[in-house]
């Protein structure tokens, strides 16, 4: 082994150990430099973390499937951390109860916000109609989002590139709008951030307060269910 | 915390087992999030579920656990996204103007319709 140095690249590139390490060590870089710039939005830990890792594997020639071999061990946690959100929920459940009616109204006019506005401007922009149905759930979780759009006949790869690219706007965008607009309450931030930007915008939330962690954590995945019903609807309207 | 994280993937399970079986639209970890949230609002009810993860806030670490680097969860998909930002702008650069706008919009509108609705009915700013 030592009289070949690239024997030993060859042996490390196609084993998980290298990939999920070097995932790992990636993130807590950009982990650190977000919490010394006081979670500035433009340090966003995810946004940073894959570009660098994309570069990386773009440099070494490694194929994104031999680089998810490793990294899934982290991916396969999303499924567990969903289901933990229901201890912050549990141990705010006074407080989201309390907001019960702004909630739920909140949830419908956003849902609808986010499918019509994406469709109307889409079909604005004069893109073709089966890019119109793939962007078209782009709001919600991925797996549910490739879903949507599988059942519509899109183009599910499209619908996850979109999904995680408006995740990570609106966890660039919620902080800076929210102090803009002068918005103090973290149940409505949060709310917002979870039906605009799923998962990744409920991450953010979770970084700038608890409260609206939770809110965030609710209005993510009640969306999930509003938006699958919504979505077939909203483009037998508003598509002809 | 080895049955803490048991209990969580035993959630996930039954939320998995039970949108499949029924055809649901909704992710299985969601209605895993349900089941569990049932479970700890049960043990208070219940003095006799209060047994190993639902005792001395065992789940409850476990879970805060895994929320404390929920970002970097969604790494590895956001990889594959830099590798296929082609198919995006294969459609033009309006594509990345039109996503960021409609996530404008979205947050916006649920933001204001959450103060309007939350201020209609006479409640105080969450502390």
């Amino acid at each position: 082994m030592n009289d070949n140095p690239f024997s030993l690249w060859v042996y490390l590139s196609q084993s998980p150990l290298l990939w999920l390490t070097v995932t790992l060590v990636v993130y807590s870089m950009t982990d650190a430099v977000s919490l010394a710039t006081r979670r500035h939005p433009l340090a966003n830990p995810v946004l940073h973390a894959m570009w660098i890792i994309g570069a990386f594997l773009l440099l070494t020639g490694t194929s994104y499937a031999t680089y998810f071999a490793g990294a899934q061990f982290v991916h396969f946690l999303l499924g567990p951390a969903t289901v933990a959100l229901a201890v912050p929920l549990y141990e705010k459940r006074q407080l989201v109860l309390a907001s019960i009616v702004p909630m739920l109204v909140a949830l419908v006019v956003g849902s609808v916000t986010a499918v019509v506005s994406i469709v109307l401007l889409a079909e604005a922009a004069g893109l073709p109609r089966d890019v119109i149905l793939s962007l078209a759930p782009k709001s919600v979780t991925a797996g549910v989002a490739m879903g949507i759009s599988e059942s519509l006949h899109a183009d599910p790869s499209l619908t996850a590139v979109a999904v995680i690219l408006t995740g990570i706007m609106g966890a660039i965008v919620v902080t800076p709008l929210m102090n803009g607009a002068g918005i103090t309450d973290f149940r409505a931030r949060g709310f917002a951030a979870g039906i605009a930007a799923h998962g990744i915008g409920t991450a953010r939330a979770f970084q700038v307060d608890e409260v609206a962690g939770v809110f965030a954590g609710i209005a993510m995945s009640l969306n999930a269910l509003v938006t699958s019903l919504l979505v077939p609807l909203a483009v037998t309207v508003l598509l002809r | 915390m080895l049955a803490s994280l048991s209990l969580i993937l035993l959630c996930q399970l039954i939320g998995e087992v039970i949108v499949r079986g029924l055809d649901l639209p909704l992710p299985g970890p969601v209605l895993g999030l349900f089941l569990l949230l049932l479970l700890l609002l049960a043990r208070d009810r219940f003095a006799i579920i209060a047994q190993g993860p639902l005792r001395d806030e065992g789940v409850e670490n476990a879970s805060k656990g895994l929320l404390s680097h929920l970002s970097l969860l969604f790494v590895p998909a956001g990889v594959g996204v830099v590798q296929k930002l082609d198919l995006l702008a294969a459609h033009g650069i309006a594509i990345f103007l039109i996503l960021a706008l409609s996530v404008v919009v979205t947050l916006l509108a649920t933001v204001l319709t959450f103060r309007l609705v939350s201020r209609l009915f006479g409640q105080q700013d969450a502390p």
